[in-house]
């Protein structure tokens, strides 16, 4: 390969060795800082964990409720029983909401991260409008009296609103976005399973990503 | 020897390197989040940034926030370009040893 009586160009090879190592530390560096100025990577794995055993235990409160107070369908509801569910629903939003802020601000102070800066509110405002629009069309569709179709699109705005925000945080996100999608599209399809749909997807996914997240994101750091 | 025609000698520096991949990523950077990002001080920021200018790389825009002067810095077009050359000149360097 080296032309011996081409001495510059040795020259020029050995210094370009010597220094490969700079040139592989200014593309890590590179990387990072494309990453830490554009998207929000202190996502607690174990917030999202905790929003899935809120879900969980939501569920079965309402499963509860109206078993035992609506005439054991699950899918008709009674003025009371109704309302109770809605505030059941509210809790698990403002727990899972109060848990994630708090424990997403607990790990960027540790990994020295800025909580509210540039790519923490881009997420916030992807993230927040198809869930706002979701939420409000699904307020609409429950005081039009059809409830079928609740848990479907709950799980289908939620998941547009995390393939949304994945572009500004960790892309494991969309994957997560997609599952509940597809969950959401199945139970506009069969609106009978809404209920266990909606446990699989708020409840049991929320488990398994914020497992998996932590482990991938947070263990070894 | 071809493959070093593409390494950018404006981009040979840390903090340069440094700005152009946040206006990469990013529509607009302010100074004060470059700052913060890429650690350096008030004056090598200027003399930087003011360099990439130079070169038509980056766009500088002044303009008031309220009272608050506040500087606001783009990629140009020809800078996303060469620094994408500069990227790639570099992978190549790395990947042939």
């Amino acid at each position: 390969m080296l032309k011996p009586n081409n001495l510059f160009y040795f020259v020029f090879q050995s210094t370009l060795k010597m220094s490969d190592k700079d040139y592989l530390k200014d593309i890590s560096e590179i990387k990072n800082l494309m990453n830490k100025s554009s998207r929000f990577i202190s996502l607690s794995g174990l917030s999202g964990v905790l929003a899935g055993i809120y879900a969980l235990i939501g569920a079965a409160i309402a499963y509860w409720l109206v078993m035992t107070y609506s005439n054991g369908t699950l899918y008709i509801f009674h003025g009371r029983v109704f309302w109770a569910c809605m505030a059941v629903l509210m809790m698990i939003a403002i727990l899972s909401a109060v848990t994630g802020i708090i424990l997403t601000t607990r790990k960027a102070k540790k990994t020295g991260d800025k909580m509210w800066d540039n790519s923490s509110k881009r997420l916030l405002l992807n993230f927040l409008i198809p869930l706002t629009v979701g939420g409000v069309y699904c307020l609409i569709i429950l005081s039009q009296g059809t409830y079928g179709q609740t848990g479907g699109l709950m799980l289908i705005f939620y998941g547009l609103a995390l393939v949304c925000a994945s572009k500004y945080s960790i892309g494991d996100i969309q994957y997560l976005g997609y599952i509940q999608i597809i969950l959401g599209l199945i139970a506009s399809y069969y609106p009978g399973y809404g209920f266990w749909l909606w446990a699989i997807g708020f409840g049991v996914m929320h488990i398994i990503y914020g497992t998996w997240m932590h482990f991938k994101y947070d263990v070894n750091k | 020897m071809s493959i070093i025609t593409n390494i950018n000698k404006l981009f040979d520096h840390r903090i340069r390197l440094g700005i152009m991949s946040v206006l990469m990523v990013n529509e607009y950077a302010d100074f004060k989040m470059l700052k913060e990002l890429l650690g350096a001080t008030d004056g090598n920021l200027a003399s930087h940034t003011k360099a990439l200018e130079k070169a038509d790389y980056i766009l500088v825009e002044k303009q008031f926030i309220g009272r608050k002067p506040n500087t606001r810095y783009s990629a140009t077009k020809l800078g996303k370009l060469e620094f994408k050359k500069h990227i790639e000149a570099l992978e190549k360097l790395i990947n042939k040893t």
